[in-house]
């Protein structure tokens, strides 16, 4: 059967295409875009006012599964995907069991196929049980499918294991990506070390804690020839770096969260924490560079860092909650901030979430090519809303963006041609 | 003011209102009967997350002067390692019709946390390295007491800036009472960007010490020389210590105060401690005075 | 003789009610004068020697009348004369019942009341709350051996067993109105109703 999306705003940053046209798409696959191939459509979808793009790729995703269900599985992580317009995911190897195995990675993609709405890669452990200290078996893991190596959540603080997931994953052909804070300098600091970490007298993490490992990695990367994708860059001096290695011709990439990209450490004073987070948010002048880094292309990609927590882990005192906040149903929003505040354009704005994404992982998809998969998604530029906890998908509430206003939804996303969201309306699964 | 959880968030002229209330206070403490029955019926629950039998006791006796019933909850660990939420435990607190909460936690931020989960005015009894607001008024108070104003006074806070939450709250009243603030100690003891409290960072001790009219030495944790804060007690003492010797540095007449309890010898000579510019044990006495206007004030229900 | 309003370190409270210039004044400076020195031999009268006499004024209108009758005493008398300061406020029933949050005076009661014969003073008496916080909070400095009541000004309307032992004048007034001892800006005292 094949659907016609009629009159919208396409916007194909991989093709350069910013223009108001018809697509049309037909057993899974984009047939045409801007063509004359609408005439025998049997669904008309009218589309005037709204923006129509790839579905999105984030390449940083926590979906708990296996093992820890009550903050989100598979089905409820990739509900939450498809409602936030992602039709690809990559999702984290700190599960319980940690995703070291090629028999997680396994589990994990055939669950993925069950219960899954949208396309869900693994990403697997660099080194087993996330210790930092022997790699994992990262040719197997690739095998099964695994498209990067990471031990997120947990740096590796060895400089010398580091060195050695760089060089033999080169062999393997798979990113390594790496979370980039020295655990001894971060020590007990669960905010940005500053004026209001001094203030509301929580222990500090300076930015220092995460600009020298990225300093350290990029020249592992320099030493070894492996590909280093740099996880939720916070700070200005990271940015610096990643984009003096770039210019060097060095494999970096990195990504950056819509919180880093939205809030600064001053939100922290309310002790809420649905603030707190790793790497923590940081000063105005850092997500100014942040932004910089975004629009100029040093920063390859948006990445969500979607990372559910149960109530019980969070509505605790700040040091003692959990690390992290849900992502994938407001970076629409975030990025589309940006793009009033004439940051950067509406096409480069989604190419961070499409193509950048999926070229920094080598991935297939973010593109409206014909013969493509048609992963697209259908945007509402102008709506207004506020995420509520009972508005997400996720099986979590932990947002940082929490009553924030809002503007710009998803109203649709289809994955493979079929419809995985629908504004207002129940998706069937 | 609805609560009191930071002076931070008080304007100069509430601090005054307390100040004041404080000084009818005093007296009651002297009385053959030492109790007003003004908060007869009420009950205050001081909920003590962290070990403190100095300022628990201070907020028992501040409360039953004023004849509230008063109950102590204590509690060692967080809430995570018992596997309550703080909305589970400000239901509890709230179940067992209190009127007012005192709340002293290890970790920043838990008396307002806690306050914006239960429907009873909450006055923060010291949160982990962020604020202990009694503790800087009765600072305030007794430094009042001797200078009978603090405008244009020099005020230095000598110690673990870092993380004491007694010179966060000293900084916030002082610096709103008018006074200049200077702290001293150790660069590793001096938190990132403590410009942004109000405050001149000084190097030494003597620079921190000349002209100034009230002197506030802070507890020294031994607990941070393994944090690797500083090297040993011996070398602390030596260079930012308050004994005789530095203390002819200040304005003549300057007093000392110390929150307690004193680690004789480390932060503070004994000879000095127990000398004239003492005010140690008036703070004590002033403690409660202020204490129980605190409780006075904001039984009112916020008026 | 205790300074009845020692000076607070923490600079001034709140000012007294001020009433506009269009109230009635129904006790002059001459008139107060002849009222607290007449009091003051009515005190005489009962207790020549003044052995056991304290005087305790009710902060803040019975200040200034406590004051004056402690002067008519030293002159008659030419002896020390007890006065103390006190404040009712934390022994208000409206303060205890209702939560209201008014800001406490310092009391000053530099003598022991055991055994003693209390005059408590005021300046106006109207529901006899007032007196009866004065005399709980009196009774927390001792057992007094009697407690005497001494006011300005008696405006009726009691909603309390309470009788005046000494009254300067008797002034009928509507519940409504407001009856205000206060100092002129040229330093007299008057009382008005408004």
């Amino acid at each position: 059967m094949s659907v016609l999306i009629r009159g919208a705003r396409v916007l194909d940053p991989a093709a350069g295409r910013d223009e108001i046209a018809d697509l049309v798409f037909e057993d899974g696959r984009i047939v045409d875009v801007g063509g004359s191939a609408a005439a025998g459509a049997k669904q008309v979808i009218e589309a005037q006012g709204l923006w129509l793009a790839p579905g999105f790729v984030d390449l940083h995703t926590h979906l708990r599964e296996p093992g820890q269900e009550y903050k989100e599985d598979i089905e409820s992580g990739t509900r939450a995907a498809a409602a936030g317009g992602f039709t690809t995911i990559c999702c984290m190897a700190n599960t319980d069991p940690v995703n070291d195995t090629p028999a997680v990675t396994e589990h994990i993609l055939r669950r993925a196929g069950q219960a899954g709405r949208v396309r869900v890669h693994a990403i697997a452990a660099a080194t087993q049980g996330l210790r930092g200290e022997i790699m994992s078996e990262m040719v197997g893991l690739r095998d099964a499918g695994a498209v990067a190596f990471s031990d997120d959540g947990q740096p590796i603080m060895n400089a010398g294991v580091m060195r050695r997931v760089l060089e033999y994953s080169r062999g393997v052909d798979r990113p390594v990506v790496a979370h980039c804070e020295d655990l001894d300098l971060k020590a007990d600091g669960v905010v940005h070390e500053g004026a209001h970490s001094t203030c509301c007298g929580l222990a500090g993490s300076p930015a220092e804690a995460e600009t020298v490992m990225v300093a350290r990695d990029i020249e592992l990367a320099r030493l070894t020839g492996g590909r280093l994708h740099v996880a939720h860059v916070s700070a200005a001096r990271s940015v610096e770096l990643i984009r003096e290695a770039k210019d060097a011709g060095l494999r970096v990439t990195a990504e950056v969260t819509p919180h880093h990209l939205a809030l600064t450490d001053e939100v922290i004073r309310g002790y809420d924490t649905n603030k707190k987070m790793a790497p923590p948010l940081r000063t105005s002048a850092d997500r100014e560079a942040l932004v910089q880094g975004l629009a100029d292309g040093t920063l390859d990609c948006i990445a969500t860092d979607h990372a559910p927590h149960a109530v019980f882990e969070k509505d605790v005192e700040f040091t003692a909650a959990a690390y992290g906040v849900v992502g994938l149903e407001t970076a629409l929003p975030i990025a589309l901030e940006l793009v009033r505040e004439e940051r950067m354009s509406a096409l480069d704005a989604l190419e961070r979430l499409t193509s950048g994404p999926a070229r920094a992982f080598g991935l297939q998809a973010g593109t409206l090519e014909p013969g493509s998969p048609a992963d697209l998604v259908l945007i509402d530029p102008e709506r207004g809303w506020k995420p509520s906890p009972d508005s997400l998908a996720s099986r979590s509430r932990n947002s940082a963006f929490l009553e924030r206003e809002m503007v710009g939804g998803v109203v649709r996303t289809w994955v493979d041609g079929r419809l995985a969201f629908a504004f207002g309306e129940e998706t069937p699964g | 003011m609805r609560h009191l959880l930071g002076i931070e968030d008080l304007s100069r002229e509430q601090i005054e209102r307390i100040l004041t209330t404080a000084d009818a206070m005093l007296e009651i403490s002297q009385r053959e009967i030492k109790r007003v029955p003004t908060l007869r019926g009420r009950t205050v629950i001081n909920v003590f997350l962290e070990s403190s039998t100095r300022t628990r006791v201070s907020f028992e006796i501040a409360a039953k002067r004023l004849s509230a019933d008063a109950i102590n909850v204590s509690s060692a660990g967080s809430s995570l390692a018992k596997a309550e939420t703080l909305t589970d435990m400000a239901l509890n607190l709230a179940a067992m019709n209190a009127d007012l909460l005192v709340v002293r936690d290890r970790t920043a931020g838990v008396p307002q946390m806690l306050s914006e989960r239960v429907g009873v005015p909450v006055v923060n009894a010291g949160d982990g390295c962020h604020e202990h607001p009694t503790q800087a008024l009765l600072d305030a108070f007794t430094a009042l007491q001797s200078l009978g104003s603090l405008e244009g006074r020099v005020v230095a806070i000598v110690g673990d800036i870092a993380h004491s939450r007694v010179a966060r709250s000293d900084i916030y009243a002082f610096t709103k009472l008018g006074a200049e603030v200077r702290v001293a100690g150790p660069a590793s003891m001096i938190p990132l960007e403590v410009e942004a409290l109000g405050v001149k960072s000084c190097r030494t001790i003597e620079e921190a010490f000349a002209g100034a009219d009230v002197i506030v030495m802070l507890r020294i944790q031994r607990e941070r020389i393994e944090g690797a804060l500083f090297p040993s007690l011996r070398e602390y003492s030596q260079t930012f210590g308050l004994d005789s010797a530095t203390l002819r540095l200040a304005h003549p007449g300057a007093i000392v105060l110390h929150p307690g309890p004193i680690n004789r010898g480390v932060e503070i000579s004994p000879e000095v401690a127990d000398a004239e510019p003492s005010r140690i044990l008036d703070q004590v006495t002033n403690g409660v005075a202020v204490r129980m206007a605190v409780l006075y004030l904001l039984t009112g229900g916020g008026s | 003789m205790a300074k009845a309003r020692p000076e607070s370190g923490f600079g001034a409270n709140a000012g007294r009610e001020s009433l506009p210039e269009t109230a009635t004044v129904v006790l002059d400076a001459a008139g107060i004068e002849r009222a607290t020195r007449r009091i003051a031999h009515e005190i005489l009268e009962s207790d020549p020697e003044l052995d056991d006499l304290c005087l305790v004024a009710i902060e803040s209108g019975g200040i200034p009348v406590g004051e004056l009758i402690a002067g008519h005493l030293l002159e008659l008398r030419s002896r020390e004369i007890r006065l103390g300061a006190l404040d009712v406020t934390l022994y208000r029933d409206d303060v205890i019942a209702h939560g209201r949050r008014p800001i406490p005076r310092p009391t000053r009661m530099p003598f022991g009341v055991g055994g003693k014969r209390v005059v408590l003073i005021d300046d106006v008496i109207f529901t006899g709350r007032t007196i009866r916080a004065a005399m709980d909070a009196a009774i927390d400095f001792g057992r007094p051996a009697a407690i005497q009541v001494a006011t300005l000004i008696d405006r009726g309307h009691r909603e309390l067993p309470i009788r005046v032992d000494f009254v300067g004048k008797n002034i009928p007034t509507a519940r409504s109105q407001k009856v205000v001892l206060r100092r002129r800006p040229e330093g007299e005292l008057e009382v008005v109703v408004q």
